[in-house]
């Protein structure tokens, strides 16, 4: 064997080995990532910024949101949101390639690191990127004198914190996954989709029938939401809801990131 | 002799009702190149996984350089090189970037990685191809990069699972030349095939393994000197004849095996038996005098070939 070779070292640092491989692997596919993170932004403040918000103020002022400009409203859904897609982007594929395409775990797996540091590393390559796309988005929103900057600053790691939760536990549905047939079909379209509609994203929950609304009580995006709102604006949700929406989050976060490694841990050993 | 640096006892490894492999012994000595030899399904990559301390084992007890892999896997994985039945390279990095990168799972420092490419390259006939994105590698040159990566870690023993299925006879030569070398500097390797050329060819001693058991063991030469004779003499009569010859031609060898399309007549001299059997007034259409090789032995182990 090496001399070189810490066993101990790598059993403290395995997972940032692994999460610096994911951003190397990541960065080779920079431009459509930058491209992304600036351009989804652009579309959704043109279009609603300029369009669907000059209607719902028309319409109603800003009664309906708590007396909050429409797109400033809907801005801390949308980065929540962006973290979410970036991060299941980044723990999705990579956990299927990992897995079943390439089987670039079980590589990783042939040394001293462990499949628990190989779930964790992925994991935070993928919080990598959702920092980077939240930040990015940020910064259109104050380009765009959606938010001014100060304490809407706050939004950012909110948002964060909702795709952290989301990711932790998708991680550990996609390490499930054996057959990837109709995963990315149901995830896009009948989980992604209703989540972003119906977690009090573009009006408020509690707008909605009661019969709906637990769809947004389970979704990380609306607690991220609602906690984004209240940081940025005059929201006053009471100091309970924001309580409950951190411990939801962190909840998911804590929960689901132990399963993923688990899961990782049995499979690799399979 | 010295204590073995792998050594298998009672190892059963079961995936529901299915036993891939049914209580296998063996030991692996230092400097030695121990092969698994047998027909896919046997067990060969089931045993290559627990060996290579990432997959369990549902009984008996393994033990590599005096530790078990399930409880001290990552400490047991640091002394082992590994090459996967199928490449698992990164294929959006370059060839040196898949290099470093699996230099770094180990823990070593950058600039031994930095130098150690260098000489990996060299060994893997790849220098050309550095910065070349492994999706753009030939069948070869990806086998030989994987190697390449088993070797990052100077690991104690190389641990490869089938390593030339699938590769053309040249990248298979240029592959048997390159684990020779390593074979040459004392590494001990452990390598499954189902060529019998190839554990010829690579392994001092060897076990045949069919369904998950162990058949036979020894050195290539031993094993066919026990379980073969010196020469085997493969006569063709026409699918038909082979069936009506084949009863007074099992007279006159020591042992004889009826594939589909030809006779195998085990005996010291296959001339003579030749020349025998023109003198009986039979004719073959074909005829070819061979030395014994392994795939006689796993024919005389099973009654089976290894390709099928």
């Amino acid at each position: 064997m090496n001399t070189g070779i810490d066993v101990p070292q790598i059993q403290r640092f395995g997972a940032l080995y692994i999460a610096s491989a994911r951003l190397r692997s990541m960065s080779k596919w920079r431009t459509i990532i930058a491209a992304v993170d600036i351009g989804n932004p652009l579309f959704y403040l043109i279009a609603v910024g300029i369009g669907i918000g000059v209607l719902v103020e028309q319409g109603s002022g800003t009664s309906g949101t708590s007396g909050i400009k429409y797109i400033a409203f809907i801005a801390p859904a949308l980065l929540a949101n962006t973290a979410i897609t970036g991060i299941m982007d980044e723990t999705v594929f990579p956990t299927i390639e990992g897995f079943k395409w390439r089987k670039l775990f079980f590589a990783q797996n042939a040394t001293p690191i462990t499949g628990r540091q190989i779930a964790l590393g992925v994991y935070l390559a993928a919080l990598c990127r959702a920092i980077f796309s939240v930040t990015v988005y940020y910064l259109l929103l104050l380009a765009f004198s959606v938010v001014d900057f100060g304490v809407s600053v706050l939004i950012i790691p909110i948002a964060i914190l909702g795709g952290a939760a989301f990711g932790a536990v998708i991680l550990y549905f996609a390490a499930k996954i054996e057959k990837d047939d109709q995963f990315f079909n149901i995830l896009g379209r009948l989980i992604l989709m209703p989540m972003f509609l119906f977690s009090g994203t573009f009006f408020p929950l509690t707008s909605m029938p009661i019969y709906l609304q637990p769809i947004g009580w389970v979704s990380p995006l609306w607690h991220a939401t609602e906690l984004g709102r209240e940081a940025a604006f005059d929201y006053s949700i009471g100091n309970t809801m924001v309580i409950i929406h951190f411990v939801v989050l962190l909840t998911l976060v804590v929960v689901g990131l132990n399963l993923s490694m688990r899961q990782f841990e049995r499979r690799l050993a399979k | 002799m010295s204590k073995p640096l792998i050594s298998v006892r009672g190892l059963t490894k079961k995936f529901g009702d299915f036993t891939a492999v049914d209580g296998i012994d063996f030991d692996v000595a230092k400097g030695e190149s121990f092969g698994l030899l047998g027909p896919n399904g046997a067990g060969k990559s089931t045993t290559m996984r627990i060996l290579a301390a990432t997959s369990t084992r549902t009984s008996g007890t393994v033990e590599i350089l005096d530790k078990d892999p399930e409880l001290f896997g990552p400490l047991v994985r640091a002394h082992l090189g590994v090459v996967p039945q199928q490449d698992n390279l990164d294929n959006e990095l370059t060839v040196s970037e898949n290099l470093f990168i699996y230099g770094r799972y180990f823990g070593l420092s950058k600039k031994f990685i930095k130098n150690k490419i260098e000489e990996l390259l060299e060994f893997a006939q790849l220098e050309e191809k550095r910065d070349v994105k492994v999706e753009a590698l030939s069948g070869g040159m990806k086998r030989r990069l994987t190697i390449a990566r088993g070797l990052v870690s100077e690991p104690d023993i190389l641990l490869l699972d089938e390593p030339t299925t699938g590769l053309d006879p040249q990248a298979r030569h240029i592959l048997w030349d390159r684990l020779f070398r390593l074979k040459e500097q004392g590494v001990t390797l452990v390598l499954t095939t189902h060529f019998m050329d190839e554990a010829e060819q690579l392994c001092d001693r060897l076990v045949v393994m069919d369904k998950g058991a162990i058949m036979a063991e020894g050195s290539p030469a031993g094993l066919i000197k026990q379980y073969s004779s010196k020469e085997v003499l493969e006569v063709r009569f026409g699918s038909d004849r082979n069936k009506e010859v084949a009863p007074q031609l099992a007279t006159m060898c020591e042992r004889m095996e009826t594939l589909p399309d030809r006779l195998l007549m085990y005996t010291e001299d296959g001339e003579a038996l030749l020349e025998k059997i023109t003198h009986a007034g039979m004719h073959a259409t074909t005829s070819l005098v061979r030395r014994s090789s392994l795939e006689d032995v796993f024919l005389r182990l099973t009654g089976r070939t290894l390709i099928e």
